[in-house]
């Protein structure tokens, strides 16, 4: 499509009906009360002249441009400050308010430089169409010098890596300072000085780049001069045609408009109709899509017949019937069991879709994963366990009706974070908030954000502090006895069961290290304090009782009936762009697609009806039996699509050992990734500009991948996978990713209603989607639970085996941060390594006095599995005994530290706690290239 | 491998910790219901011929567990 300008409206929309009924310029118009005259003015078709008001931050009322006539009021008062009133009569256009007009810009333009024609904002200037709209044909004062004194000289920052913030072009008409606390809510920005001196400034004398701006461009977004400008704009000039397309980043799914010139991307920008984002974005996805054209992409595919052999560049043909007739040679010798797959949450439903159907189809078994695997596999177990779907509850919106937020091991100002700019500006508005975390995380205080309780555990104790909160609403009262009695089942015994001693906050105190009366007042506020809603995050899942921590929450909010409306519910905060679709597609082992075991013959029958060929009844290999397996010598042969197992997954050495006892590994990725360096197939892979399908994000929201350009390696990754699966005799074919998609929904009773037609139509879509909810289900279990009846059960407690040690004395916990995304494979090949240049470990002033290490210090962190070095950062965000660090960059890999310890329903690794010490080496590293990570038995 | 414990035997071991609450029968059968719904053939295989084999490091309600697996064919 051309460029694509959506409307701005100049203030927000207000709730409910449209009972306010107005005339403006003789046109009538009915808005909700608190409309603002220039908002009624714009859906009455008038624009009004304007410059410091957007529709997506509330009205200001400083530039004066937008002042009208409003019968029986005096003056002309602002149209973006005057709330609509019924019978009134507007009047936009008029020679006094031209005249008035033309003065406010008069005194712009005179302290505004007149470089239209080599301006970067040339054609997208709201200054260059306001000078038009009010007929400005002089200016008294002069410009520049002549006009006496003047701002033109102020210096550009160009500190940003991806914009530049030129002050001369300036208007300080506040957008860009209301942007950043209203929108991001960092409150980065301010308006410096008085009067003339007024000027924005990024906090106290610093650069943008030094400030606390987290870059997510909003500022960028709200400006209307060329003042803050993206330096692709500058370099390249203003696009020419937008696609909508979806993130490929985290879990949230921001929609984008990719902005064009030809086929060169020049910027994205967030979609105001985006369903998750609603135009907010973030640093990773506003500017971080530069890895998809960084020279380190492999464009051809490789193979090699040992992994000690050079690659050798082969075409499609030869590759795709090298890793055919490989896999079948390893089945014939092998079983048919010796062979499996790993899906990729990076990739599109239609994609993993494919994978799976490979597995099942032409493999001819279940040894499918996906990485989810290793990150939210407990919330699919918990959330099916107790309320029959494996799937969060609620739509992003959701959270603006919440009172209670309670966010447990999440990070979302990190690692989701547009969904917790949206969550912070509700906690502005008065939702009172609890956080469940051994780190102080940003949310537990920041600007104008201050956690009513942070219950500081101690790492592995989520399931003791969750039955101590169920404990308290239980044996105090607070149980939502009506919706327990109408909505739920097996209350009785679970009552019993967490009202015995052992789950009292007095009993837990001890066990969590939070005092019992912390515990107490958190849960008298979750349960009495109006909606409630919960967020998680992998603080919950990756733990040794992660799948029981998802079943205790979901407990608590059936207890206290906050399940099925909106404000309430239980939401994991999902960490990859498509988690939630690569295990709706059938990705797990033991499930078909939809979440339906392999057991159900009737399921089964449907696909071998469509396919053509038997689908074994009995689970596959999970990721870590996958390891095991191959340790053991039953599993021969791993096609890994898009995830890079080696330096994701824990115990490092454990999954070398596994990688190396392989007779083939084939990966399909952007990079030669470390899994790369064991595999003898290495088939390029597609970027989400190159892709075609959808993404499922957090919210069950369904979306579409548009691509920009043609695939840079001359394939779609699914087309490789059906011209593999046909290379070993089984005829798999699709025209297009519609048609997978089409394939999906009738398969699929979740996604009956989906295709690529009605997602074009409506934009998106929150599964399930079907007679019942053609336009998708936004909160789910409004009536009753997918399953019926909302099931309580009962989560005994059981410490993790990971304890802490004279030899391993600390607890390391991970996780991430805002610049970095995963194992970093893209975002390190971005300029976001400006920000996140290695991983550091934090530890706390005490831990680190004891050792002697000062901030900055190079530490050997081990534990009973490896040793790696990393820089130490001293921090007080962790209690006494609690280190932290990330996993983004492969040098430091903080997973050759982390256990074979995992989640005993899913198997998902227990990330969260590893004990560890910590030491000072003496001497820094002198060449960062020699920085390796050492495996417990030495390195490969 | 971890100490020497097959991995079968400590993902067992720890699905039983889960159920140790409940009377030893009930938890067998929660065990082998939860094996039976996500583990591999090979797997159940190898606690089977594990137990089997008189091995005496299985908690005693994974070993009743591994009783009611479904033999894999």
């Amino acid at each position: 499509m051309t460029l694509l300008k959506e409307p701005d409206f100049g203030t927000p929309a207000r709730a409910g009906a449209a009972t306010i009924e107005l005339t403006v310029d003789g046109v009538p118009v009915k808005v909700p009360p608190g409309t603002s005259v220039m908002r009624a003015a714009k859906e009455a078709g008038v624009d009004v002249p304007k410059l410091c008001a957007t529709d997506n931050l509330e009205a200001f009322g400083s530039c004066r441009l937008c002042v009208v006539e409003i019968d029986g009021v005096k003056g002309t008062p602002a149209s973006c400050t005057t709330p609509c009133r019924d019978g009134m009569v507007v009047r936009t256009q008029n020679e006094r308010l031209g005249k008035l007009r033309r003065g406010v810009m008069e005194l712009y333009i005179s302290d505004h430089p007149l470089d239209c024609l080599t301006c970067s904002a040339n054609g997208d200037c709201e200054l260059q169409d306001m000078a038009g709209v009010t007929g400005l044909r002089e200016v008294r004062y002069g410009s520049g010098v002549e006009a006496g004194a003047n701002h033109m000289d102020l210096p550009t920052d160009s500190s940003n890596p991806y914009f530049d913030f030129e002050a001369s072009k300036c208007i300080a008409c506040s957008r860009c300072v209301r942007a950043c606390d209203e929108v991001q809510g960092t409150l980065a920005l301010t308006i410096e000085g008085r009067g003339f001196d007024s000027k924005v400034a990024a906090g106290a004398g610093v650069s943008f780049f030094e400030s606390d701006c987290v870059s997510c461009g909003a500022c960028v977004q709200a400006c209307p001069t060329a003042t803050l400008q993206e330096k692709s704009v500058v370099e390249l000039g203003m696009p020419t045609r937008t696609v909508l397309t979806t993130c490929a980043y985290c879990g949230v799914g921001c929609s984008f408009k990719a902005e064009l010139r030809g086929d060169e991307l020049v910027r994205m920008v967030p979609y105001k109709n985006g369903g998750a984002n609603e135009g907010h974005s973030c640093v990773k996805g506003r500017f971080a899509f530069g890895y998809a054209s960084h020279p380190d992409r492999v464009l051809e595919p490789m193979v090699r017949n040992t992994i000690s052999e050079p690659w050798r560049k082969v075409s499609w043909e030869d590759a795709i019937s090298f890793t055919a007739s490989r896999l079948r040679e390893i089945q014939a010798a092998h079983g048919q069991g010796s062979i499996g797959a790993i899906t990729s949450s990076r990739t599109t439903n239609e994609e993993v879709y494919a994978v799976q159907k490979m597995v099942r189809a032409v493999f001819g078994n279940n040894n499918v994963d996906t990485c989810a695997r290793v990150c939210h596999s407990p919330t699919g177990y918990g959330l099916k366990q107790t309320f029959g779907e494996s799937a969060g509850t609620q739509d992003f919106r959701s959270v603006d009706e919440s009172d209670v937020i309670l966010v447990i091991g999440s990070n979302p100002t990190d690692a989701h974070p547009v969904f917790a700019s949206r969550m912070k500006r509700r906690i502005r508005q008065g939702a009172k908030l609890i956080v469940i975390d051994p780190r102080r995380i940003d949310l537990v205080r920041s600007p104008h954000i201050e956690a009513a309780y942070h219950l500081e555990l101690s790492p592995g104790t989520n399931v003791a502090i969750i039955n101590a909160l169920a404990h308290v609403v239980v044996t105090e009262g607070l149980v939502d006895r009506e919706f327990v009695a109408s909505r739920c089942e097996d209350f009785e015994a679970w009552e019993t069961f967490i009202a015995r001693p052992e789950h009292s906050p007095e009993a837990v105190a001890g066990i969590a290290g939070v005092p019992a009366e912390k515990i107490r007042e958190a849960a008298r506020l979750y349960a009495t304090g109006g909606n409630a809603a919960i967020y998680y995050g992998l603080g919950v899942t990756e733990h040794s009782q992660g799948s029981t921590m998802v079943m205790g929450m979901a407990n608590l909010a059936m207890a206290t009936g906050n399940i099925g409306r909106p404000g309430v519910g239980v939401n994991p905060m999902r960490g990859q762009n498509n988690v939630q679709g690569s295990c709706d597609m059938g990705s797990f082992p033991h499930e078909l697609p939809g979440y339906r075991h392999v057991s159900n013959e009737d399921v089964r029958d449907i696909y071998e009806k469509l396919w053509g060929t038997p689908i074994l009844d009995e689970p596959g290999l999970r990721i870590p039996n996958m390891f095991d397996a191959a340790i053991e010598g039953s599993f021969k042969a791993l096609f890994v699509q898009g995830e890079d197992i080696a330096q994701s997954d824990p115990n490092t050495q454990h999954v070398f050992a596994a990688l190396g006892a392989l007779e083939l590994l084939v990966v399909q990725d952007l990079f030669v990734n470390e899994t790369a360096k064991f595999a003898h197939v290495l088939l390029p892979g597609t970027s989400f500009l190159e892709k075609d399908g959808t993404f499922t994000n957090a919210e069950r929201r369904i979306n579409r991948v548009r691509p920009i350009m043609a695939p840079r390696t001359g394939k779609q990754e699914w087309e490789i996978i059906c011209e593999i699966a046909q290379a070993m005799g089984y005829p798999m074919h699709y025209d297009s990713a519609a048609q997978i998609m089409d394939e999906i929904a009738m398969t699929t009773p979740t996604f009956m209603g989906v295709s690529f037609g009605k997602l074009d139509e409506l934009g998106s879509i929150q599964w399930p989607c079907n007679l019942e909810h053609p336009s998708g289900t936004p909160i789910m279990h409004e009536d009753e639970f997918t399953r019926g009846k909302g099931r309580f059960m009962e989560t005994v407690y059981v410490p993790t085996s990971e304890r802490s040690t004279r030899k391993f004395p600390l607890i390391l916990t991970t996780g991430r941060i805002l610049s970095q995304y995963n194992v970093g494979a893209q975002t390190r090949r971005t300029a976001n390594v400006a920000w996140h240049a290695e991983d550091v470990l934090e530890i706390h002033p005490h831990d680190a006095e004891v050792r002697g290490i000062t901030d900055g210090d190079t530490v050997a962190l081990s534990s009973r599995v490896g040793r790696t070095e990393l820089r130490a950062t001293i921090s007080d965000r962790m209690p006494v005994g609690v280190c932290y660090t990330t996993f983004h960059h492969p040098v430091s890999g903080a997973n050759v530290v982390t256990t074979e310890n995992s989640d005993w329903a899913t198997n998902c690794p227990e990330y969260k706690v590893t004990a560890v010490q910590v030491d000072l080496i003496p001497e820094p590293v002198a060449d960062e290239s020699t920085r390796e990570p050492v495996v417990a038995g030495g390195n490969r | 491998m971890s100490g020497g414990v097959p991995p079968y035997v400590r993902l067992a071991n720890e699905i039983a910790a889960q159920f140790a609450h409940r009377p030893p029968a009930d938890a067998a059968t929660a065990i082998a219901n939860h094996m039976n719904a996500v583990w591999d053939p090979r797997m159940k295989q190898a606690l089977i011929a594990h137990v089997a084999s008189g091995a005496t490091d299985l908690d005693p309600a994974a070993a009743l567990a591994a009783q009611q697996l479904q033999a894999p064919a």
